[in-house]
């Protein structure tokens, strides 16, 4: 297993080189300017050389492809342009906020999903089932952003059991802050992991050693939950990394729902004051972000799953 | 597992199959029983039909002009005058979101039908060719498949900034790994086909093989999928003009109105409701249709 891991470990070299290469062009090769769309179209040309000067930017193409990685390797990301702050501080201050907002969503998504989708596939096709699946249709098609405007408006400006913005100070502010953004991606995560556990469940359940196992007189709870739900694991390993990565892009659009801080608010903004050193830094964290999820849930396979590393 | 055993978010269905769905001649039997299997298709169906009435006659439906500012008439509440009440300029918040259908389902129509167009181009001549091409293609479709349409398209629309065609080339490269990825594996088995290898026996030249043979038998489940990905495109579109990266204001939008009832927090929340009604509503239409063209075409997963 530990030549395993480390064989996915090395594979993943290449990945995030061939990232942090697609994020390169996309930055500096797609049409635009940085220098234009970071001073205006009415900058005068010295002013676009200087920035470009400041920025690195005047240097030939390869020079700037091996500045940008030695850049990401050394965690340079240069300065904001509007507070002159270096990057890595803002992402350092930040990053804290989106990780916990993605790991108790998902966290709050389990809890509420799976039991759900056991409870689904235990009365398939009778009233429990049928309510939760009215929930996941609802859970599909509801935006996040309207989910947390909405419980934003119900729960903190009429009803005022929790506050209105902010990330919070302290770690039960914080935690306090965390729930309702929370349970808003919770809320999508919980619709996805249900219909899941709910499909890989009833998969399972229609196999022939379930068939023994009542057979041989188990209990209802030992056949759904050890020959059951431990054999629908592998499926839901990946709903759970697919979750992870749904809940780190939904956590955008809520930190600016709830106006937190975090990775996805600090993009946002920098792309609305064109701050280029700053969305280059927060596209890098996203893109690691995804790559490094992906490798985890590689690792949780074979854990789940000891056949896997045998392929 | 890798990148490649991974599926777009919204399904939890196993893959679109492998093996190529044959041409269907009982198109119009199928069509029935999509819109009237159910009830709720049924209703999905009108839904949808009440969506293309509304963004085709918006001119003719909304009852102000959506850009049009009133000092006098600012956070009013619902009334006979504006049934959903106006928003922080006074702009009538129901003819916003009337124009708002419209804006959406442009997006919703033209992005999976570009993605569709592109990613398959680029799976059918990975998949046929094979070699180097296949391998970087391939590569580049897993690695993209990882992000989640939502990352991807911030990302890009990070680099290239607002704007009409912008919009649409961010929906479109989000939507392209997916296409890219069906139409390889489809072609892949296509290509084993008798007939393919008849045709080349016989001298066919390759672009005749490949659009008389191969592309009109991978076709079903590419429509499959852009009807899938309507939804997730008019959603994802209402993403990103939420974010301020999509549609720009004054031009209404689902996401932008959203957007601009959450910064007039303490005017009313109507702005804020109709266009989350109508965005949860149309995206669950095409989600239950969706659905129902996966059971007919593909019975054993439903």
């Amino acid at each position: 297993m530990a030549g395993y891991f480390l064989r996915r470990l090395l594979d993943a070299i290449p990945t995030v080189l061939l990232v942090l290469t697609l994020v390169f062009i996309a930055m500096r090769i797609l049409p635009g300017d940085p220098a234009i769309a970071a001073l205006g179209d009415f900058a005068t040309p010295e002013q676009l050389a200087a920035f470009r000067a400041k920025m690195g930017l005047d240097a030939p193409l390869w020079q700037q492809y091996f500045n940008f990685l030695w850049g990401v390797f050394t965690l340079d990301f240069g300065r904001s342009l509007m507070n002159n702050r270096p990057v890595l501080d803002l992402i350092l201050y930040n990053l804290p906020f989106t990780i916990e907002l993605t790991l108790m969503s998902v966290m709050f998504g389990v809890l509420a999903g799976v039991p759900l989708g056991v409870l689904a596939a235990r009365h398939r096709n009778k009233a429990p089932d049928n309510a939760v699946r009215v929930f996941s249709l609802i859970g599909y098609a509801i935006p996040d952003f309207y989910l947390g405007a909405l419980l934003l408006i119900t729960f903190s400006l009429n009803l005022g059991w929790f506050p209105i913005n902010g990330g919070g100070e302290g770690f039960a502010d914080r935690i306090y802050h965390l729930i309702l953004p929370a349970l808003t991606l919770a809320f999508i995560k919980a619709a996805f992991l249900g219909r899941l556990t709910r499909t890989s469940l009833l998969e399972v359940l229609g196999r022939d050693y379930v068939r023994t196992a009542w057979a041989k007189g188990a209990r209802e709870n030992r056949v759904v939950y050890r020959h059951g739900l431990r054999n629908a694991l592998l499926p839901l390993t990946t709903g759970l990394g697919l979750s992870t990565l749904a809940a780190l892009s939904g956590s955008v659009a809520v930190e600016l729902v709830f106006n937190r801080p975090g990775i996805g608010k600090l993009l946002i903004s920098a792309i609305a004051e064109r701050d280029y050193a700053v969305i280059q830094g927060g596209v890098v964290v996203f893109a690691m972000f995804v790559v490094l999820i992906n490798l985890l849930m590689d690792l949780v396979y074979v854990i789940v799953d000891p056949r896997i590393q045998v392929k | 597992m890798s990148f490649a055993e991974q599926r777009p978010i919204l399904t939890d269905e196993p893959d679109i199959p492998a093996t190529p769905i044959a041409a269907d001649t009982r198109l119009f039997d199928n069509i029935r029983h999509v819109i009237f299997g159910r009830i709720s298709t049924i209703v999905a169906s009108l839904a949808i039909l009440l969506l293309i009435l509304v963004a085709l006659f918006a001119d003719f439906i909304a009852p102000y002009d959506p850009l049009a500012q009133s000092i006098l008439n600012v956070n009013k509440a619902p009334s006979w005058e504006h049934l959903l009440g106006t928003d922080g300029f006074g702009r009538d918040v129901l003819s916003r979101i009337i124009y708002g259908a419209r804006n959406s389902l442009i997006f919703g129509l033209i992005s999976p039908t570009l993605a569709a167009l592109i990613g398959t181009t680029l799976g059918v001549v990975a998949g046929y060719f094979g070699g180097i091409v296949d391998r970087v293609v391939s590569r580049l479709i897993d690695l993209l498949l990882a992000f989640p349409e939502l990352l991807l398209a911030i990302i890009i629309a990070a680099a290239l900034g607002g704007g009409f065609w912008n919009i649409i080339a961010v929906l479109t490269i989000a939507y392209v790994p997916g296409f890219a990825r069906v139409a390889r594996a489809q072609t892949l088995a296509v290509k084993q086909e008798p007939y393919v290898e008849a045709a080349v026996a016989v001298g066919v030249r390759v672009p005749t093989i490949i659009r008389r043979h191969v592309v009109p038998n991978i076709s079903a489940p590419i429509v499959v999928l852009m009807t899938l990905w309507v939804a997730s495109a008019i959603r994802l579109e209402a993403s990103l003009s939420f974010l301020g990266i999509g549609t720009q204001p004054p031009a209404p939008s689902w996401g932008n109105i959203i957007r601009d009832g959450l910064n007039n927090l303490f005017g009313t929340p109507w702005p804020i409701v109709g266009a989350g009604v109508a965005i949860t509503c149309v995206v669950l239409a095409f989600n239950i249709i969706g659905d129902a063209i996966r059971d007919v075409l593909d019975p054993e997963t439903a």
